[in-house]
């Protein structure tokens, strides 16, 4: 109440919220480390909540101004975390070279001849490979794997112990966006936005949480705290809408996996290895997209979790949806997503928390 | 010499894209670097750029060719498919490196790209495991396909994004640092010869397709006639998963190139120079190529005494390309000492143990 927002009819992606996205994308926060995104999130919302706090995993959760007029308390959830590494042995303390892990599910086949940054300070560094001119053809077959790589900090300091990801910097293509981490930044800038408005039957509690892309870690916790009647998660998904290498190629004569398609709108979970989607919330959202003139698609049912999965088992029980942002090549240096979903997701998001009632939950799931 | 000017001066000369055959943006930017350092530039037939610098003694005066080569690795289109770009290589490119490559494809305009790795089921069986051929491989532009299909043709060249970093107080990565690197050392010798008397005519050369044919050092060398030749190029630089025994330590000075693509005697005179300069160098056995312009510039018209000297680099032909700046300043010390040393009659110097006496 009493915010600047009366005059928008509804939320838009602008250059303020691509600057915003670059700003967190840039920002380092592998799995464990979340303090650079957290910093730039509290920033961030400070003039749209009445409290703040810090939980004992790092979760930032965060109210807006309850009005106990509004019956219904909604959870939003976005995850703050991203894939990456860290360094876990000094191979040549000279030559600034490092052995690592990965921290969330990374194919090792995307690592070699990258940019890195380590560290809080973005320590710079690399992960390089032998030459051509050294290797075999037979060698040149086989993946490279991480025990076979290193990090090269190039005589540059670094503790064992330190976090890092692929140094890859945001960039717009055309309608696209280019950058690492949008997974899930993406859905954590989704959330400060929705959090400038005011929705008539709901009271909006909003979790920027922590150990995503290591075990859903983060959220168990938050739900448990925040205690919502329903829960939202934003999240970005794998967009696997690529050509099939040849026409009527070896299974089929199209790309039926795709999972979700870039410019197909926002992509509405109906399952996935951790969650079904409370039915009330899919009939809600599909209901607001076809009444604003959303464009939406369903997530394909298969592989891949998002936070839901531990929001909604958490004490009697949660009712649950994810709504993601379609993204190609995510847990890779470089993901690709479309502004035009991005928009249509925070709208529709947005447009459903409007109409969202307390009659949500009377009827039968 | 500071090394801040080094790494500034290799900036620049690492950011042209400059693939081989498309060498416009490079050449340009040599020329504009060698233009207040000689007396005169031009253009060889094939691109490559001839910065010539008279020498002080009367004519007729020998002449000494230093060449660096200024084109680089990369890839071009081959194919496209619902706005997917297929990308062949220019130049010898482990395809391990390319998933999530960020390069630049230079059609009607730049377009930003990145190079990726279907996923699973949209690979074949033989390429689901261990790693994926470029075959395989697409680069996406972000565009809608139709845009793709009116700004992208088959052929044009796509190149590693520009990402110049430095790495602690001495080494500097790249894409393109071979042989932007010996282009480097190369334009640092220039401005040192600037105030300084050399006898010889000295001709500078930023040589094109060097990673495709070695054309361009040759011909240029057909042109000039030197009577003496210099290749500066990179070689293997020491790093994980490298074998030591052919590769060289990383900012602990440079390499003299020892085979039959070096002149023996010429060695020696390097050799005793660099000792002399307090140069630290080890001696790279070429036992019958030396990967370098030199292989084919030796044999042009009646053949030319020919030396190598390499910059040592860590991860060659990738787009993390690691080179120290000391290395380099010694590359352009050796280089511009020994031009400064040339004696008129150098030549005699240059005679076989066996050459008859007259």
């Amino acid at each position: 109440m009493g915010r600047d927002t009366e005059n928008l009819t509804q939320p838009a992606i602008t250059g303020e919220q691509l600057r915003l996205l670059e700003k967190l994308c840039n920002a380092v926060a592998v799995s464990g480390d979340e303090r650079q995104v957290r910093r730039l999130v509290m920033d961030q919302i400070k003039p749209y909540v009445k409290e703040m706090r810090i939980d004992a995993l790092g979760n930032l959760l965060a109210s807006q101004e309850k009005d106990s007029q509004k019956p219904l308390e909604v959870m939003l959830a976005a995850h703050m975390d991203e894939v990456g590494f860290m360094l876990t042995a000094e191979d040549d303390r000279e030559d600034g070279i490092y052995r690592f892990e990965l921290v969330g599910g990374i194919d090792p086949r995307w690592l070699a001849g990258k940019p890195v940054v380590v560290g809080p300070n973005h320590q710079k560094g690399v992960i390089g490979c032998k030459a051509i001119h050294l290797t075999t053809a037979e060698e040149r077959r086989n993946a490279f794997t991480v025990e076979g790589l290193r990090v090269d900090l190039g005589g540059g300091g670094a503790k064992v112990g330190e976090w890092g990801t692929f140094a890859t910097p945001f960039q717009k293509l055309g309608g696209s966006i280019r950058a690492k981490a949008l997974d899930d930044r993406v859905g954590v800038a989704t959330l400060i936005e929705l959090l400038k408005y005011d929705y008539p039957q709901v009271n909006l509690e909003v979790a920027f949480t922590v150990q995503e892309e290591v075990g859903l870690r983060g959220a168990k916790v938050a739900a448990h705290a925040l205690n919502p009647d329903l829960a939202i998660v934003v999240d970005c998904t794998f967009a696997y809408d690529l050509p099939l290498q040849e026409e009527d190629s070896f299974y089929a004569p199209e790309n039926e996996r795709y999972n979700t398609r870039l410019g197909f709108g926002a992509a509405i979970y109906l399952a996935d290895r951790a969650t079904i989607s409370d039915p009330r919330l899919v009939a809600h959202f599909v209901r607001t997209a076809e009444e604003k003139g959303i464009p939406y698609q369903f997530r394909q049912a298969g592989a891949g979790a998002t936070d839901a999965g531990a929001i909604h088992l958490q004490r009697s029980g949660i009712p649950s949806i994810s709504i993601s942002v379609p993204g190609r090549y995510l847990h890779t240096p470089a993901s690709i997503v479309r502004i035009s979903d991005w928009e249509n997701t925070l709208r529709l998001i947005y447009h459903a928390l409007q109409t969202l009632t307390v009659d949500i939950l009377k009827s039968d799931r | 010499m500071k090394t801040n000017h080094i790494s500034t001066l290799l900036k620049k000369l690492a950011s042209p894209p400059g693939l081989s055959g498309y060498e416009e943006s490079i050449a340009n930017e040599v020329e504009t670097l060698w233009q207040p350092l000689v007396d005169e530039i031009s253009r060889n037939r094939l691109g490559s750029v001839l910065g010539f610098r008279q020498g002080a003694a009367d004519p007729p005066r020998p002449r000494l060719m230093m060449v660096a080569h200024q084109d680089a690795i990369g890839l071009m289109v081959s194919g496209m498919r619902e706005g997917f770009l297929r990308l062949t290589e220019i130049g010898g490119i482990d395809h391990r490196i390319l998933p999530g490559q960020l390069v630049q494809v230079h059609g009607k305009r730049t377009l930003p790209a990145v190079i990726v790795q279907p996923p699973h089921f949209l690979l074949p069986p033989e390429a689901q495991e261990g790693s994926v051929p470029l075959s395989y491989l697409w680069a996406d532009t972000g565009l809608e396909e139709k845009e793709v299909q009116r700004l992208v043709q088959i052929g044009d060249p796509v190149s590693f994004g520009r990402n110049y970093i430095e790495l602690g107080s001495d080494l500097a990565c790249s894409p393109s640092m071979d042989n932007r690197a010996s282009l480097c050392a190369l334009t640092l010798c220039l401005q040192e010869l600037k105030g300084r008397r050399h006898a010889w005519d000295i001709w500078a050369v930023s040589s094109t397709q060097e990673e495709e044919t070695l054309g361009g050092a040759a011909t240029s060398a057909f042109q000039i006639r030197p009577d003496l030749a210099l290749v500066i190029d990179v070689t293997h630089a020491s790093g994980p998963g490298s074998p030591s025994h052919k590769t060289y330590p990383l900012g602990k000075g440079i390499t003299l190139g020892w085979g039959p693509t070096v002149h023996p005697r010429l060695y020696e005179i390097f050799k005793e120079l660099a000792q002399k300069l307090e140069i630290p160098f080890k001696m790279e056995p070429m036992p019958r190529y030396s990967g370098t312009d030199a292989d084919r510039l030796q044999t042009v018209a009646e053949g030319i005494p020919t030396m190598v000297i390499s910059i040592p680099l860590r991860y060659m032909h990738t787009p993390v390309e690691i080179v120290s700046l000391k290395d380099i300043q010694r590359a352009a010390r050796l280089l511009a000492e020994f031009a400064v040393g040339l004696e008129i009659d150098f030549m005699d110097k240059m005679k076989w143990d066996e050459t008859p006496k007259t």
